[in-house]
């Protein structure tokens, strides 16, 4: 059984008056023990608001969640809020993109790391504070016992995104979400955090959900790829699959348009064209298609399902890119 | 005046903290872990943290209070009412008379068209009743202060439950609340208040402190649920509702801390409208009606008025004293405003 099982989950926002808007459409996906599983894809495509469904943390008037989102067998969505709660922070943990804003700013650093354990594991706040600095020192923060009393405007943006991982592995929660965990920080810190993100849940076995839009991240990181456009997943491979030889044409164009040293100097960065306003709704046909280097006819009319790939992959699209196609 | 905050000594390593060893690890070379990072090197970092240490944290009322003594706004508002409490608490030691005590030197030149004046013994002359003016000057203070403190915290704190109980829970309890509020606040301040004073059977010091407490809690209340509802979507919340907090946690310990820097603030600065409506209401005679107390607002209403051609000084010292007070209190509130907010922070 995976230990994450997402399907089918959907989120529709609905305001009076409004015409209701797809957030996230169909999405299913699944992450087994200890496995690291991308989520991919451009703002507004639906990462976070998958996220946020999966932890239960959308908004509760405005939307409609619809789905399943199995957690080692048990519906998420159907859980009652208190046990929810519960599971939150012991079972799932999160880490969110901004270091700075998602710490309280005015409780030291050492007593929002014993908040969780005090919650989750029963401990009393000496006893918490002792392990929390045992924590702080496991994510590589120098001098954690000054730390813990410090507050978080005090320490650098990357000791912030330590302190937040330590908070969401203290109860060593077997699934982790991070969502963009790199993106308010500069690219040295990024590389440290995201080692000492792959080493953590290699030492612990906890699986975890990578939310980014930065393939970089991807590379270095997933073993399996989802990647999202429009609210649906449109293509899912194994990294290296995804990395040599993507199928989609919006995988290909996101890889192509990466930077390379290796380029021809002078040469042009490679850009899919338009932008996600251009999408027309899956209802219409492929939300792709007006941006689309490989657009068909059949594109035009109604979504292209997901169907499984010769390698083992999920992929939606009418007329993928060649295998023979590689990524410059 | 916003010149950044410089910390010698402590800038520097903090910031090197993170960057030591990032040129060899990069994500796709992520084998090599942190393990690799080197003991020494771990060391020398633990080495220079600690180095750079100052005692414990600072924090953020620690580093407003710095902000502060820079001010030179501050400063005076400071300095006054810190005069004021000083003059309040040791008005016994201070005061060369019983403000009550009628004295025979006084009450035996005393006619409807002659107060008398400043003489060695009594510095500020007579009062019209033959009591030391002085004196009941000094004794104003004490109560003008308790009036104003005690009329300030019970409007706070009557606010702040309003305020919290709004913001936390939204919905209908947040709109209930509300237009009770906004009623409140459709009346002009002195008007409601003396209404709250003329509904009481018999007027004391106590009507007049819940009048001016009850004339500030809708601003109170307004304040905090404004800022707690901008909390309810901060990320940090957010974050605490991920771990799985428990809802009273993250009302009490995550939104309300957050919430209050602004409530604290407008403390200070109705602590000066406070003292303003108190004396107000006594100046209309509607305070205490007990002559003995001493009571700037109420000598400069009742006295000084009614003395005035005879002898203006007993209305221009309460008045005095009053504005200067009241001013006081606003520049500390205002210097306050300006170093807890966050957007002055370097």
């Amino acid at each position: 059984m995976s230990l994450l099982d997402v399907r089918d989950l959907s989120v529709v926002f609905q305001r009076r008056g409004e015409r209701p808007f797809t957030a996230v459409d169909k999405v299913s996906f699944s992450v087994e023990p200890g496995q690291t599983v991308g989520l991919v894809g451009e703002s507004g495509c639906g990462k976070s608001v998958t996220s946020l469904a999966i932890m239960g943390l959308l908004p509760q008037r405005g939307n409609k969640v619809t789905g399943e989102v199995l957690f080692e067998g048990a519906n998420l969505l159907e859980l009652r809020p208190d046990d929810m709660r519960d599971r939150r922070g012991r079972d799932i943990g999160m880490i969110f993109q901004d270091p700075l804003s998602s710490l309280n700013p005015v409780i030291p650093i050492g007593v929002q790391v014993a908040e969780v354990l005090e919650r989750h594991q029963g401990m009393d706040r000496r006893k918490a504070l002792r392990e929390a600095r045992q924590l702080l020192d496991a994510v590589g923060i120098p001098d954690p016992e000054r730390r813990l009393k410090e507050y978080p405007h005090q320490i650098s943006g990357g000791m912030r995104q330590r302190a937040l991982i330590a908070i969401a592995l203290a109860c060593k929660p077997r699934l982790l979400i991070a969502d963009e965990p790199t993106t308010a920080l500069d690219v040295t810190i990024q590389a440290q955090i995201l080692t000492l993100l792959k080493q953590l849940v290699d030492e612990t076995g906890t699986a975890l959900i990578m939310i980014t839009h930065d393939l970089g991240v991807v590379a270095g990181l997933c073993d399996t790829v989802n990647v999202l456009y429009g609210g649906k997943v449109v293509e899912r491979a194994a990294r290296h699959e995804l990395f040599a030889r993507p199928r989609h044409p919006y995988t290909h164009g996101l890889l192509n348009s990466v930077p390379r040293l290796d380029s021809v100097r002078g040469e042009r960065l490679h850009a899919i064209r338009g932008s996600v306003a251009d999408n027309i709704p899956w209802t219409e046909g492929c939300a792709f298609a007006p941006r689309c280097n490989y657009v068909v006819d059949a594109c035009l009319e109604g979504a292209p399902p997901l169907e499984p790939t010769a390698t083992g992959g999920d992929l939606r699209c009418n007329n993928p890119v060649p295998v023979e196609v590689t990524v410059p | 005046m916003s010149d950044p905050i410089t910390r010698p000594g402590v800038a520097a390593p903090r910031d090197g903290a993170d960057q030591p060893g990032t040129d060899e690890r990069r994500p796709g070379m992520s084998e090599r872990g942190i393990g690799l990072l080197g003991e020494r090197k771990k060391a020398r970092l633990e080495e220079l943290a600690r180095a750079s240490a100052d005692k414990g944290g600072v924090s953020l009322v620690r580093d407003a209070i710095r902000r502060l003594r820079r001010n030179p706004v501050a400063i005076v508002g400071a300095s006054i009412v810190a005069l004021f409490v000083l003059m309040a608490i040791f008005a016994p030691l201070l005061a060369p008379h019983d403000p009550a005590q009628r004295f025979d030197e006084l009450t035996k030149n005393l006619t409807v068209d002659n107060i008398p004046g400043a003489s060695s013994e009594f510095p500020l002359g007579s009062d019209p009743l033959g009591r030391d003016f002085f004196s009941r000057m000094i004794y104003g203070a004490r109560q003008t202060l308790f009036v104003g403190v005690v009329a300030t915290l019970i409007g706070l704190s009557l606010g702040v439950l309003i305020g919290a109980i709004s913001g936390a829970f939204g919905g209908w309890v947040d709109n209930i609340m509300m237009r009770f509020t906004d009623v409140m606040l459709a009346l002009p301040a002195l008007l409601l208040a003396i209404s709250l004073v003329a509904m009481a059977s018999r007027s004391s010091q106590w009507t007049v402190i819940f009048a001016v407490a009850i004339v500030n809690v809708p601003i109170f209340a307004r304040l905090l649920r404004g800022s707690m509802l901008a909390q309810r979507e901060s990320d940090h919340v957010l974050a605490a509702r991920a771990l799985g907090v428990k809802q009273r946690n993250i009302v009490l310990r995550h939104m309300l801390p957050n919430a209050m820097t602004a409530v604290i603030v407008q403390a200070t600065l109705t602590l000066s409208t406070a003292i303003l409506e108190a004396a107000s209401l006594s100046f209309l005679g509607l305070g205490d009606p007990d002559i003995n107390r001493a009571e700037w607002g109420l000598m400069l209403g009742v006295d000084g008025q009614r003395y005035f051609e005879v002898r203006p000084e007993l209305a221009y010292y309460p008045a005095l004293a009053i504005i200067v007070v009241a001013l006081g209190f606003t520049l500390l509130g205002e210097a306050m405003r300006e170093a807890i907010d966050p957007k002055n922070r370097r």
